[in-house]
């Protein structure tokens, strides 16, 4: 299993000032695996997301991810990841082409690598007859199966996805969750993280954060058994709430 | 009983595009009505159009018995709006946007204090606080405040739960339905099937057109096929070879199963032994009742093979 591991944190800590965002963080995610990362606002998901994502230092602890230091080595990170955001990810004053050029240049990619790429991801898409279309003129699911194309343009070992199918039509969603099933099959790791619920229910494993702690980490089918519930929702609300203090604090 | 709304043949246009196309519906009095549908669907500007801040282009609005277009200024007083994305003054604490708003609409806060105390209440240690740094739920739950301070007939609430954690949205749900002892309609919309079981009745709508209005249950109750849950563990190679199957009419991933009809409604041993060749194994098949997800898919369907309209 040793070499599957593709996320590796150990006791985790990320603390501001007096609070502690992340508290002692430990598990692990591996090749392939579609992974859900689920808490409730403020529970320290995005603090924690932020950190695997090289984008902040911890306080203490470490998580090494495809390899790299989370402490030493964010700037290696950044480079072998993927990340894709439901409100935002490509930009609107630029054609079909140009963001996938312009995304391909910012993970380092050569001229001739992102030429190949950009035809193959059109061909794949059949969005041949929209490489010149601006992106602000394009229906919202074309949108978020490129914006998702594209954060895996440069093969990355890990694509990180927030709430990656919030808003569309029930047909697009499942196109988008089979194109996340074929990447992950591809052997590429697949961490999602949402608010909703049933969107966890895709995912292979998921963990459940509050006030700064994992406090489950299961299949969805082994939680549900666990907390004899029906659905992970069920579940959520059950765990998801800190104790005797006001959650929306 | 009185209807709140009636919609009849509502059709907007901008430039080109046509957003809404012959909504035709009604809403009873002190019902709480869903819109369900993915965004682009025209949710946000039917709402607007209900609220008397947009015009249709044809058709006719009426609130409460009288016609949006010739009784706005009257409405207006009787309607609570929040809207998506911007309902708030960032840079005014709580207590100064409750304020505000009730001032707007020439009340106070404590004339109605009893109407919004319940949701109030969970932000009020919080009053001094900008509500710019409230948390989501938070400012869900002012927002709400706002809308109600003027003690609304018709509450009109436009993706109220989008960007909220799940223990907060089942939570703002409750609290609709505590509205109701007060005699307020309230219009809702959502992208999300699974708030569709917590409206009285519900409308589904796609691309500017209604697919079906009903109660939540007679909606599910339409579901056409027997649907069936099929379970693996490789989830996606399972998708693929069901498709392959011949019987197979449509396949569908749903969490961590997949969700399938059949041509004749039935399958039998073939489909185990197809999916044994294909490799796989320890597949477990259930019949089950379709949801609200499941029967919009089968609309969609539908509405793409020309079946309906």
């Amino acid at each position: 299993m040793k070499e599957n591991v593709v996320i590796s944190v150990r006791n985790l800590v990320k603390k501001f000032g007096n609070f502690t965002a992340v508290d002692n963080l430990n598990f692990e995610v591996y090749k392939g695996e579609i992974f859900g990362f689920l808490g409730a606002n403020g529970a320290g998901k995005t603090t924690a997301i932020r950190i695997l994502s090289g984008l902040s230092v911890p306080t203490s602890g470490d998580a090494v991810v495809s390899g790299f230091s989370a402490r030493r080595q964010p700037e290696k990170i950044k480079q072998v990841i993927g990340y894709m955001c439901q409100r935002f990810s490509l930009y609107e004053d630029l054609t079909v082409r140009e963001n996938i050029t312009l995304y391909g240049g910012i993970y380092g990619m050569s001229r001739q690598l992102i030429k190949e790429s950009t035809a193959e991801l059109l061909g794949r898409l059949n969005f041949e007859n929209y490489a010149d279309t601006l992106i602000s003129s394009l229906p919202l699911g074309l949108k978020q199966k490129l914006a998702f194309s594209v954060a895996v343009l440069h093969d990355p070992g890990i694509v990180f996805l927030d709430e990656p199918t919030g808003g569309v039509d029930p047909v697009t969603r499942r196109q988008f969750w089979e194109m996340i099933y074929e990447t992950a099959s591809r052997g590429i790791t697949v961490f999602v993280t949402t608010h909703y619920m049933d969107e966890a229910e895709y995912c292979d494993r998921i963990s459940i954060m509050n006030e700064g702690r994992i406090v489950a980490l299961d299949t969805p089918a082994e939680l549900r058994k666990k907390y004899n519930a029906s659905s992970v929702e069920e579940v959520f609300v059950k765990i998801a709430r800190p104790n005797g203090r006001l959650h929306t604090a | 009983m009185q209807s709140a709304i009636e919609s009849a043949g509502i059709t907007k246009k901008f430039g080109s595009n046509r957003v809404l196309n012959d909504i035709t519906f009604s809403v009873n009095e002190s019902e709480i009505f869903g819109f369900i549908g993915p965004d682009g669907a025209g949710k946000t500007t039917l709402f607007r159009i209900v609220t008397t801040l947009l015009l249709p282009d044809e058709g006719k609005m009426t609130v409460f018995g009288t016609d949006s277009l010739k009784g706005f200024r009257e409405l207006r007083k009787h309607i609570g709006y929040m809207p998506g994305r911007f309902s708030l003054y960032h840079d005014l604490t709580v207590e100064e946007n409750l304020k505000f708003y009730a001032t707007v609409f020439g009340t106070t806060i404590r004339e109605n204090y009893d109407l919004i105390s319940d949701i109030y209440s969970h932000i009020e240690p919080f009053k001094k606080r900008l509500a710019g740094q409230l948390s989501g739920g938070m400012k869900q739950k002012l927002a709400l405040s706002c809308a109600l301070i003027h003690k609304p007939k018709l509450l009109v609430l436009d993706e109220p739960t989008t960007g909220v954690d799940a223990v907060s949205r089942s939570e703002f749900w409750d609290m609709l339905k505590n509205l109701r002892k007060h005699d307020i309609t309230i219009l809702v919309s959502t992208p999300y099937m699974d708030e569709a079981m917590r409206c009285d009745r519900i409308a589904l709508i796609q691309n500017g057109s209604l697919l079906s209005v009903d109660k939540p249950r007679k909606i599910k109750e339409g579901f056409g096929k027997r649907l069936y849950r099929i379970m693996a563990p490789d989830k996606y190679r399972l998708l693929i070879s069901l498709r392959k199957y011949e019987l197979t009419d449509t396949a569908f991933p749903f969490g961590d199963s997949i969700h399938v009809t059949f041509r004749d409604d039935i399958y039998d041993q073939s489909l185990i032994n197809h999916l044994r060749s294909e490799g796989i194994a320890n597949v477990t098949i259930e019949e089950m009742e379709a949801g609200i997800e499941d029967r919009f898919l089968e609309l969609m369907e539908r509405k793409l093979d020309g079946e309906i309209e």
